[in-house]
C-alpha cells in the first residue's frame, strides 16, 4: 500500500482529492454535523423510513397480541422469512467489519473515508437482524433462558446446539462492533466538542469524548487497542456467519447439510455487506459533497470486491448443484431438481440473474466508473442475496423426506410488513447517524493527508466521473 | 526528591503551540537534550515517532492477551462444568465432555473477553473518563483536535524549573505559549 500511495497511477483515482490539509479535513467533516440547518431532503428521508418503522411497531403488536401464527409458518416450513430476514442482515452487516477491521490490517489505506459509516450499517444492521430470532421465540420476554444463568429451574441451555452458539456468536459480534465503533468515535467527539458552538451539543459531545485531549501517551495505548480490536475483530466475523451457516449445516435437510455451507455463507455475507455500503454511499456522497473523501477509487475497489466475493457465491451455487448430481443422493438431486424446475423456480432463477449474471458487469471498467449502473447493481445485488436465504430455506424445508406432508409457503402480510418495518428502522437509524455524527473518521482523514498532497503533485490526475 | 502536593493556582506547566509534527519533534529533542522527561505531547492524530521520541511503551497488548485466555478458560468451564457436573445428561452413551461442540462458544468467549479488556483497558490505563484537564483552560488548545501540534513541560518533572522551561520554548518560536495552572 505504501506504493500505492506514492504511484496513484497504477490505481486509478486517488482516495482523498487534492488541496487538502488538517484543517480543511476536519472542518469538512464537522461542519456536516454541525451546521445549523438541516438539508430538506434529511427531513423527508428520515420521515419515509420512520414512517416505515412505524410500520414495524405495528407488525410487532400484532404478532405479540396474536402469536406467531400471523406469519405464514406451518408444517413443513417452520423457517421462513425470520430466518430469511435475520441472514440477510446479518451478512449485511459483514462488510462493516470488514471494512474497518481486516482492511485495516491489510493497510488498505483507501478504507479510511467508509470505515465508519459501513461500521455503523453493521451495528444497524445487527440490530434489525436481531429483531427476529427474538420475536420467532414466541415469547420475546422469556429470550434470556438462551443466556446460561444460575436459575430455580436449575436448566442450562443446550451448549451443543447450532442455535445456542449464534446466540453467542451474535451479541458478541454486537457487543465488539459497538466498541469498535464507540473507540474510533472518541477522538472525533472531542474534535466535535471543541468545534461546538450551542452549549448542549458541546456538553453532549464532550461527555462521549470522556474528555479525550490526544495526549501522546493516550494515542499509543489507543492504537494498540484499535489494532487488538481489529485482529480480533477479523476472526469474529468469518465465526459469525459460520456459525449462521451452522444453522443450515448441523442439520441433516437436503440442501442444507453440506460442507461448502460456512465460506459459502461468508463469501455471500460480504458481498451483500459491500453491496449495502455502496447503495448507502453513493447517494451519501452526492448529498453531502464528500466526492473528495469518497472517491472513484473507493467505488471501484468496492465494486471490484463485490466482484471476487460474487465469483464465490457463483461458485457455491455450482457445487451445490454439482453434488446433487455426484452424490448419488435421491434426496439431494430431488431438491436441486425441485429448486429448478419445481414450484420456486422463478426465486431459483431470479436469484441467478442476479447473483451470478449480473454482477458479471463489474468486469467492464466502464461499468464501474458509471455510479448509477454501480448504484442499480448493487440494489440487484441486495435482492439476490435475499432470494438466495429464500431459496435455502424454503424449497429445502418445502419439500421433506415424504411427499405426502409437501406445502407451499409465502409470508403473509404481517411477515412483508415486519420485513419492510426494519428497512425503515435501519434507514431511521442511518439518518439519524448522519446527521448527529461525524459519518467520516476525521482523525483518520488526517493521517491520509501528507500523503495525499505528495500523490497529487507527482501525477495531477483529476478525479474521473 | 518529592514534590509537594500542588496547589489550586500553581502552576501546572508551560504549554506550546506548534504548526506541524517535525516542529513538535524537534521541540521534544531540545526538552530532551536540556533534561526534562515527563514531557507530554497532544496530537491531532497518532504519530508513531511522537511517542517514540517520548519513550512511552504501555502493556495493553499483554493485558489483552490476559484477557483473552482468561475468555477461553471462563467460556470451555462453564460448559464443562454444566455439561458434565452440574447436570450430566446419559443420551445413548454420548459423552457428557463432548469438547468439540464446545468449541464455538469458548471461541467467541475468548473473543469477547479480549476485546472488553483491550477497550477498557486502554481506557483505564489513559485515565480517562476524565472530563476535566488543565490544559483545557488554554484557549489556543481547542485546536489541538484539528490540525496544531501541542508540547507540555508539567510540574511533576524532576527538574521542572517555571524560568528555566519558558526561556527553552521562547527560543523556538512556537505559535503561542502558555503556562497552564492547576485548578
Amino acid at each position: 500500500m505504501q506504493q500505492a500511495a506514492g504511484n496513484p497511477r497504477d490505481l486509478g483515482p486517488s482516495v482523498i482529492g487534492p488541496g487538502h490539509d488538517l484543517g480543511s479535513v476536519t472542518d469538512k467533516i464537522t461542519s456536516i454535523v454541525l451546521k445549523r440547518e438541516t438539508p430538506r431532503g434529511w427531513w423527508i428521508g428520515l420521515g419515509v423510513c420512520l414512517s416505515l418503522a412505524g410500520v414495524l411497531l405495528i407488525a410487532i403488536v400484532k404478532l405479540l397480541a396474536d402469536g406467531v401464527g400471523v406469519w405464514g409458518l406451518n408444517v413443513p416450513v417452520g423457517w421462513g422469512f425470520a430466518i430469511i430476514n435475520f441472514v440477510w442482515w446479518i451478512g449485511i452487516g459483514h462488510a462493516g467489519t470488514l471494512i474497518s477491521a481486516i482492511l485495516l490490517l491489510f493497510r488498505q489505506e483507501w478504507r479510511t473515508s467508509i470505515n465508519r459509516f459501513a461500521e455503523a450499517m453493521t451495528i444497524f444492521a445487527v440490530m434489525c437482524a436481531g429483531i427476529f430470532p427474538l420475536l420467532h421465540v414466541g415469547r420475546p420476554w422469556l429470550a434470556y433462558w438462551l443466556l446460561p444463568y444460575p436459575n430455580t429451574m436449575a436448566l442450562w441451555p443446550q451448549f451443543r446446539s447450532p442455535l445456542l452458539w449464534d446466540v453467542f456468536a451474535v451479541s458478541t459480534y454486537a457487543t465488539v462492533s459497538l466498541l469498535f465503533w464507540y473507540i474510533g468515535l472518541i477522538p472525533d467527539f472531542a474534535t466535535l466538542r471543541d468545534r461546538a458552538k450551542s452549549k448542549p451539543f458541546k456538553v453532549a459531545y464532550g461527555m462521549l469524548a470522556l474528555g479525550w485531549r490526544g495526549a501522546a501517551r493516550h494515542w499509543e495505548r489507543y492504537e494498540t487497542a484499535y489494532l487488538l480490536l481489529a485482529g480480533l475483530a477479523t476472526p469474529l466475523v468469518v465465526s459469525v456467519h459460520t456459525v449462521v451457516s451452522f444453522d443450515f449445516a448441523v442439520g441433516i435437510i437436503p440442501g442444507w447439510h453440506a460442507t461448502i455451507m460456512p465460506p459459502y455463507f461468508v463469501a455471500g455475507a460480504i458481498y451483500s455487506g459491500f453491496a449495502m455500503v455502496m447503495t448507502l454511499a453513493i447517494p451519501l456522497r452526492a448529498v453531502f459533497g464528500l466526492k473528495d473523501f469518497i472517491t472513484m477509487r473507493h467505488l471501484q475497489n468496492m465494486a471490484k470486491i463485490i466482484l471476487a466475493t460474487d465469483l464465490i457465491v457463483a461458485y457455491g451455487y455450482a457445487m451445490e448443484a454439482f453434488f446433487a448430481w455426484y452424490s448419488g443422493n435421491k434426496y439431494e438431486s430431488g431438491m436441486m431438481w425441485g429448486r429448478m424446475v419445481g414450484p420456486y423456480w422463478w426465486a431459483y432463477w431470479s436469484l441467478m440473474l442476479c447473483n451470478v449474471a449480473i454482477p458479471q458487469l463489474l468486469w467492464f471498467k466502464r461499468v464501474r466508473s458509471n455510479v448509477l449502473v454501480l448504484f442499480i447493481i448493487c440494489l440487484i445485488v441486495n435482492v439476490g442475496m435475499w432470494l438466495e436465504r429464500f431459496v435455502i430455506v424454503v424449497t429445502s424445508l418445502s419439500r421433506d423426506f415424504l411427499p405426502s406432508s409437501w406445502d407451499m409457503y409465502a409470508g403473509t402480510k404481517w411477515d412483508w410488513m415486519l420485513y419492510i418495518g426494519t428497512i425503515g428502522l435501519f434507514g431511521t437509524l442511518v439518518f439519524l447517524f448522519i446527521r448527529f455524527l461525524p459519518m467520516i473518521s476525521i482523525f483518520e482523514m488526517r493521517t491520509l493527508v501528507p500523503k495525499s498532497e505528495a500523490g497529487t503533485e507527482a501525477s495531477g490526475f483529476e478525479e474521473v466521473e | 526528591m518529592k514534590k509537594p502536593k500542588p496547589q489550586s493556582g500553581d502552576s501546572f506547566g508551560y504549554l506550546a503551540e506548534f504548526p506541524d509534527q517535525h516542529k513538535l519533534l524537534d521541540a521534544i529533542h531540545t526538552c530532551r537534550d536540556a533534561g526534562y522527561r515527563k514531557m507530554e505531547a497532544y496530537t491531532p492524530l497518532p504519530v508513531h515517532e511522537v511517542w517514540e521520541a517520548l519513550g512511552h511503551t504501555s502493556p495493553l497488548a499483554k493485558l489483552v492477551l490476559g484477557g483473552g485466555i482468561t475468555g477461553a478458560l471462563v467460556g470451555f468451564g462453564m460448559q464443562y462444568y454444566a455439561s458434565a457436573v452440574h447436570y450430566p445428561i446419559n443420551i445413548g452413551g454420548r459423552p457428557f465432555n463432548s469438547w468439540p461442540s464446545f468449541i464455538v462458544i469458548t471461541f467467541e468467549m475468548t473473543i469477547l473477553f479480549a476485546a472488553l479488556t483491550a477497550v477498557f483497558g486502554m481506557l483505564a490505563l489513559n485515565g480517562l473518563p476524565r472530563p476535566h484537564h488543565p490544559v483545557f483552560d488554554v484557549p489556543e488548545f481547542d485546536n489541538a483536535s484539528r490540525d496544531r501540534f501541542f508540547l507540555l513541560v508539567p510540574w511533576y518533572d524532576p527538574i521542572y524549573d517555571r524560568g528555566h522551561v519558558e526561556q527553552l520554548f521562547d527560543a523556538m518560536h512556537p505559535l503561542s505559549l502558555n503556562e497552564v495552572f492547576h485548578p
